[in-house]
Parts: C-alpha cells; structure tokens; sequence
C-alpha cells in the first residue's frame, strides 16, 4: 500500500501480532498485543467490522495466520458479500481453511430463561471455529449483541471475564468490537474487559465532508502514537495515514534538482532546489504559479524524471493548452509516460481521501516530483488546521521517499508576501511570486524568500512570460525601488542612449587626444630638426675655429722665422 | 439430524420414550433437543427436571435428544447454541428456545408452551 513502513523499535517483552492494515502497524508500532484481546470501539458505520475483517483476511494471506470471524450481526453470506467490494475473497479463504466464519444469531423472543446457564455453549462453538482452522486471531463482532440477546447480565458480565481471561488462554489475538456509549466508552462497558488495548474509530461530518479517523485509545505495555489519525476506506482495504507519528529521520540529499528555469537556477547557490526539499511557490492570482510549476516539470521530464503533477483547479487538456501558450509543450512527456496529471475538484472527498488518493498514486507512478497546484484551494475540503496536518504529512511522505515536490498557494490580499495558509514553515523553498503594480500596469516579480541549506539571491526580479517560457529580466533599480515592465523598457533605452551618448563622447576625446599627440610629434620633429641644425653649426664654427687656429700659428711661425727669432 | 448428536443418555431417554409411545399408542407430538456440555451440574439438573415435565404433563409423547457439544462441538451452530444448558423444542414448530437448568417449572412450561396441549 502507501504507506511507508518504517518500524518503531519494538519495546522489549511485548510481543505484537502485525495486522497488515496498512498504517495501523506504524501507530502501534507493530501491530496489536500478541495473544492478547483487542477493544475496537465506534459508532455505527465507523468501519469496525471492516477493520476486523481486514486484519483476519491479511493475517491469513500475509502472515499465513488462519483466523476465526465470530458474527453476531451479519450472516456469513451478508458478511462475505460486504467485504468483497474490498478486494477481500472470504470464501475463497474460507474453503482453503484459512478462515472460519461463525454468525450467532440470538433473538430475545424466542428466549425463555429457567433457572441458572452459562455460556458454554459459545465457548464450544469458538473452540471448535478456531480448532477446525488451527486459528491464531479471532474477532468477535460485536459480542454487546449478546446484552440484548440475554435477559440476565449478571450471569454474562461473568462470562464475558470469563471468555476474555479464555481468549488469552488460547492464546489468539482478538478483536473485540464494541458499539460506542455516550457516557462510557462502550455502550456495555466491555473496556471493564478488554484493557490492552483500545482502538477507537470516528466518522464524523464536518462542513458537509465525512472524515473518518481512528485513535489509538490505550495500549498497555506500549508506547503508541495517540493522535487522531484520518483513515479511509477504499477498494483496497484500510489506509490509516500515521505519516507523523515518526520522528524527522529522513535523509537530505545534496542531488540539486533544476528549477526549469536557468536564470532562477543562478540565483540558488547550488543551482537549483535540493532533490526531495518541498518547494512552495506563493503569488496572487495570475502571477504565474502554475508556469513557474509546469517549467520545474518540464525540466524534470526532459531529464527523464517522472513527474506527477495534482491540479485541483484546471484540466488536463487545460493545463497542456495553457502552458503551450507559453511555448512548454507538456504533451511530449504525457505521451511519453513521464508527465502524469490528475485533476480533481478539492471539494470531491474530504482531504484524507485526497492524500490517500495522492499517496496511492505516488506509491503506483513513483515520479521524481510531485506538483500540486494548488494547495491553496484545499482549504475548500477542510479547515486551515486539518489542511496544514495534512501537508504536514504529505510533505513528510515524500521527503521520506527523496521526492522534490513543488506546491503552488494562492494568496490573497496586496501584501507584498502572503503567508502561505501556514505551511511556509513547513517548506525548504519559498518562492514568492507578486504582481507589482506601476504606471497603470502590473509586472510579475519573483523573490526567494527562503531556501534551506543554500545561499540565495536576495533580489526581487522580474520575469515575463514569454512565448519562449519564464523569462527572468535584468535588475533596474530606480530612486523609488525596481524598475518594472515599460518602466524598466524605457529606463533600459535610457542607458542605452547615455551609452551611445558616452560613446560618442569617448571617441571625440580619443581622437582629440590624438591629434595632439600628433601635433606634440610634429614638434618634437621640429625641435629635433632644430637642434640637428645648431649642431651642425657648431660643428661649422669648431672647425673654422681650428682653422684659423692653424693658420694663425703657421703665420706666427712665419713671422718669427722673418724676425729671425728662435 | 436425529440420533447423529445424540449421546448415550439420550439414547435411553429415546428408548423409554418410544416405550412409552408403544404403550399409550400415541404419535410424539414433542421433540425436544436438550444441548449440554459435558455432564455438568447444572445439565444434569436441566435433564432430570426436562423429563419430570414431560412425565407429568406429556407423558408418552415426547422424545428427548440430549446433545453433548463437548462431544459435536460443531452441532452447535445448526440451533444457535450459546447458552448451556439449552432446550430446544423441535416440534411442534414454531421453534423455541429454553435456556438455564429448567428449575424454574412455570417459565418451562410457558417457554414450551405445554399447557394449551395438555
């Protein structure tokens, strides 16, 4: 079935019978006491005969413990046409030897009492059942029959103790139903009797929706969970949801899951949600919860993951056709079997029929991802409270099961962030989705508010739906805060022309600038040139100078030589 | 049905019923099934004061089965047996059921319906 079994340690000294009742083995923590009576107790129609049946019919296939069905309202035939629609073969069991149906039938009328009796005679008959199938649990529904059967209760409050304390002799795990009494918790008192254990079972109706819920009473020598917990009654038998009834041990993992949508990737510091994490993406209407949902699924899918995708507000067809506006063509991969989607109104069955229905179909298409949109709208099947428990249990069903799961929640009201009917808390990722409005005209913003375990961005960013998908924009921040829609076009084409302004600018100083560098060579050109020319002249007047030194002294020289001097 | 459940001290109680029948010439009118467990106090009182009515008040035509449930557990479902002792008067039809030890002679003979017969 559904539910995960993840066995509490069993406490030492108490051995329990398993009663494969899916879930009901979690809340005991193994099962019933072991040899011991059981008390079921519920008002009409709260599922007690159904209960007892189911825990006979699956100890006998599953546990290969045959079982004995003492009835005292219904007919063998009346009893084994009413759990057929159940998926429960009695008489097949019962031609295998696997089950022994009994019906005691008592009418008050056709009783005359004389003088002193005891019950021998259904001690005979419960021997014999159990005997000729070599029994190990036995149910007895309802024996409370037997008090308006028997005019003396004196004689048959002795012989119930009796029967119980025999019960335990035997040494078969029972099941004792009970109708419940307005004072006491049985009509007849028989917890007098049964005190190991005592199970209760509720239907009740609230705001037109049937819930059905089922509590552990008391459990001697047991630790057990003692909330209320919702069960349902289906073709397959019982579903008890004791999802939290266990501690926190799930595993994190540290695989990232891509969002879909690569720009929002990048604002995760690991690119993506953390797989099995529960993601909530909140917004007001129309702020593109369900595309921001469809890009994670279609991401998922074109990885090869499975998806499964709960709609509570639209149609298959529907979402296909919408999201293909958007350019996400969601068909290939319902063709392809990776994409399943289920839709059905909130308000069809109260909410544990929903997470039933959910968890079966979980457990049946075991996707990658489950989406669910929107959960919002299950306020409509129930309370704020039982809606948030629910979650509560959903969530934890599939972090149990590594499956990242994407919820979308409607919020209502202008506030910037709604809270997210109570489950926020609950949930490792928070989108918050809002629709801002300015100069006449409404924008879709996007914001992390939360994602566990990673950094994050913190900018508020918008993004357009496209016909190419989600597109995150770039960020324009104004004097008055983010830029949106024309107002962050006609900023856009702002920088862009003070670019092409800054450009020009730039290019008028570069070629300014190199000019005069030019003009600046040219003169040094000049100079250059200028003092080649001295050079040169002063190479001219060393030269003449050396000259008419040379000549000067060679005139001397002639001089003298005429004077005649030395 | 008859005579399967029927153990030693029903038997003799048949046979001195059919004694009687022979002598007296007249068709059982009673058949009575007294079920017990075991030849407990109370199931022998129940006995011995089933006969000493029908002695008194049906005498020669009435036939007493005694069936012992230790003995044919699995007889007990054919009457709804839950009570030990229980009588259960076969014919005349309808059905009745009598159960405790038979002490009490008027509720027997109420329960039975004996006395518009008589």
């Amino acid at each position: 079935m559904a539910t995960v079994r993840n066995k509490a340690p069993k406490p030492e000294g108490l051995e329990k019978c398993p009663t494969g009742i899916a879930g009901l083995d979690e809340i005991t923590g193994g099962g019933l006491p072991k040899g011991r009576p059981t008390l079921v107790v519920g008002s009409a129609g709260s599922g007690k005969t159904l209960l007892s049946m189911e825990f006979l019919v699956r100890g006998a296939t599953g546990y290969n413990e045959p079982g004995v069905f003492v009835a005292f309202e219904e007919t063998a035939a009346e009893l084994s046409k009413n759990v057929s629609s159940l998926g429960f073969e009695v008489d097949a069991l019962v031609a295998k030897k696997k089950l022994a149906v009994d019906y005691i039938y008592i009418e008050r009328s056709e009783i005359e009492e004389t003088g002193e009796y005891d019950l021998e005679g259904l001690f005979v008959r419960l021997g014999h059942a159990i005997q000729s199938v070599g029994a190990k649990r036995v149910v007895l529904d309802t024996i409370e029959v037997l008090f308006a059967g028997l005019p003396n209760a004196a004689i048959l409050r002795a012989e119930l103790r009796r029967l119980f304390r025999w019960l335990k002799d035997v040494g078969v795990t029972a099941i004792i139903t009970g109708e419940r009494g307005e004072h006491s918790l049985t009509r007849y008192g028989l917890e007098e009797y049964v005190a190991d254990c005592v199970i209760l079972l509720d239907h009740r109706v609230t705001d037109q929706l049937s819930i059905r819920r089922l509590r552990v009473v008391k459990y001697r020598g047991s630790a057990h969970g003692t909330n209320e917990y919702p069960f349902l009654i289906d073709e397959h038998g019982f579903s008890i949801l004791p999802i939290t009834s266990l501690g926190l041990t799930h595993e994190a993992p540290k695989e990232k899951v891509p969002t879909g949508i690569p720009r929002l990737d990048a604002m995760f510091a690991v690119g993506g949600y953390y797989r099995g994490s529960s993601v909530l993406i909140s917004g007001t209407a129309g702020s593109g919860k369900t595309s921001m949902a469809a890009h994670f699924a279609d991401a998922l899918c074109r990885s090869g993951g499975r998806c499964l995708f709960f709609s509570f507000e639209e149609s298959e067809s529907q979402i296909l056709r919408n999201m293909r506006s958007i350019g996400l063509d969601l068909s290939k991969w319902t063709k392809k079997g990776l994409l399943k989607v289920h839709s059905a109104r909130p308000h069809l069955y109260g909410l544990e029929r929903h997470l039933v229905q959910m968890h079966k179909l979980i457990a049946d298409f075991k996707p990658r991802a489950v989406v669910v949109d929107p959960v919002s709208n299950m306020i409509k099947a129930g309370n704020l409270v039982d809606v948030s428990s629910m979650l509560t249990r959903l969530v934890d069903y599939l972090k149990l099961e590594k499956i990242t799961s994407v919820f979308t929640s409607l919020v209502s009201g202008d506030s910037e962030i709604a809270a997210g009917i109570g489950i926020s808390s609950l949930m490792d990722t928070w989108l918050a989705l809002q629709c801002i409005g300015s100069n006449g005209e409404m924008n879709r913003g996007i914001q992390i508010v939360k994602s566990r375990g990673m950094a994050h961005s913190n900018q508020v960013r918008e993004f357009n739906l496209t016909g190419r998908g989600i597109a995150i924009a770039d960020v324009y921040l104004g004097p008055s805060g983010m830029l949106t829609g024309t107002a962050r076009a006609v900023r856009e084409a702002e920088d862009r022309a003070l670019r092409e302004k800054q450009k020009d600018e730039f290019d008028g100083r570069m070629r300014e600038l190199r000019r005069k560098r030019k003009a600046m060579e040219a003169k040094v050109e000049e100079l250059k040139a200028e003092i080649r020319a001295d050079d040169e002249e002063l190479r001219e007047l060393v030269s003449r100078d050396r000259e008419q030194d040379r000549e000067q002294n060679g005139q001397r020289a002639a001089r003298a030589h005429l004077r005649g001097a030395d | 049905m008859k005579g399967t459940g029927a153990e030693t001290r029903g038997r003799s109680a048949k046979k001195r019923a059919g004694k009687q029948d022979r002598q007296k010439q007249k068709k059982k009118q009673w058949e009575l099934r007294l079920y017990t467990a075991g030849q407990t106090s109370k199931s022998l009182a129940a006995f011995a004061n089933l006969k000493a009515i029908c002695e008194e008040h049906v005498p020669g035509c009435y036939e007493i089965e005694v069936v012992d449930l230790l003995v044919n557990p699995q007889l007990a479902k054919g009457d709804q047996i839950i009570a030990i002792p229980t009588l259960v008067r076969k014919l005349p039809v309808p059905i009745r059921k009598i159960i405790g030890d038979l002490s009490n002679t008027e509720r027997v003979l109420v329960g039975l319906d004996l006395r518009p017969l008589n």
